[in-house]
């Protein structure tokens, strides 16, 4: 026993170095969410297109919807865009917009020259509603099933590797498993 | 003596604009201890965006929201309690400086007392064995030792 006693702190060393090791694969900047699998937030907000419409997440519930998160200040959203111009052109759910904190004529001026991809743009200008839903960056991108939960949500810049891995199965999933 | 002026200048315009950050539209509350809660919830809330910042300290967009949503669940008369639910319910933890103590976090919250007792358990190991060693060297420092 006492003859493997100089291994002790290799020993300890090796746990230390795994601790370290497995830390330094991991992104702070990825905090997981509480909300999922808990029923999405519910907010009306103006449209952009009109402030008189509302936009309302009751409008999109009973089928899976995305709900992705963006401003014109963020420059990810600006990456993201082709992404989502050709996910909406795919057909495969709504996608709905929130503009975070934004400026009405900047968000319908990035709509007209980029192309929209959003089924209906709500504009949140106080960052309320992106509270309500745990928001912390731009862009981020939320999957909610037509049970009206939250079954993914992605903290990056959309890209169609991340729909086709995350997004496109779970939406399979819930569009079979409902009615 | 110049440079030494200038260096005291600069400092004191550093702190004005440090706490210039921090100020807010938001109204002061008129009650002193609504106001302490205040500036004590939002130092121990975590900005989300520069993660090394309290939302107290944070000049971001998100830290002044959050501010907001702290302010105005005190004007609701939410308690800290459950203005902090509404924030992890939100955010998770991980907004919390201090995370709560759950089965999940014993271990972060004992190692310094489970390390302190390894450390003294064998620190008395090691001077145990030292005191033995004392003890049993008992022979007479004489001529005997010497000569061998």
């Amino acid at each position: 026993m006492t003859r493997y006693r100089f291994l002790l702190p290799v020993g300890i060393f090796a746990a230390l170095a795994v601790f370290l090791y497995v830390g330094l694969g991991q992104n702070p900047g990825q905090i997981p969410s509480p909300l999922l699998e808990k029923p999405a937030p519910t907010f009306s907000l103006p449209s952009v297109a009109d402030p008189q419409r509302q936009v309302s997440t009751a409008d999109f519930s009973g089928s899976p919807y995305v709900l992705n998160v963006w401003a014109t200040w963020c420059v990810g959203c600006r990456q993201e865009h082709e992404t989502l111009l050709a996910i909406a052109r795919s057909g495969a759910v709504p996608l709905v917009g929130l503009a975070w904190k934004d400026e009405r004529v900047l968000v319908q001026s990035w709509l007209d020259q980029l192309g929209n991809p959003y089924t209906a743009v709500a504009f949140d200008a106080d960052g309320r509603v992106a509270i309500d839903w745990g928001v912390y960056g731009a862009p981020e991108t939320f999957l909610v099933g037509a049970d009206g939960r939250i079954l993914y949500k992605h903290i990056a810049p959309m890209t169609l590797a991340a729909w086709e891995r995350e997004f496109l199965p779970r939406i399979r999933q819930a569009g079979a498993g409902s009615p | 003596m110049i440079r030494r002026w200038q260096i005291l200048l600069s400092t004191a315009l550093c702190a004005v604009m440090l706490s210039a950050g921090a100020i807010d539209t938001l109204p002061e509350f008129k009650d002193p201890q609504l106001q302490q809660r205040y500036e004590r919830l939002i130092h121990e809330l975590r900005c989300l965006q520069c993660q090394n910042n309290s939302i107290a300290d944070s000049p971001v967009g998100l830290a002044g929201d959050l501010r907001r949503s702290v302010h105005d669940l005190l004007s609701e008369g939410k308690t800290d309690d459950q203005i902090m639910n509404f924030m992890t319910s939100r955010y998770g933890d991980f907004i919390l400086y201090r995370p709560p103590f759950a089965p999940r976090t014993w271990l972060l919250w004992l190692a310094p007392v489970l390390l302190l007792g390894a450390g003294a358990f064998i620190a008395w190991r090691v001077v145990a064995g030292r005191t033995r060693l004392v003890d049993s060297d008992t022979e007479e420092f004489g001529e005997d030792s010497d000569t061998r």
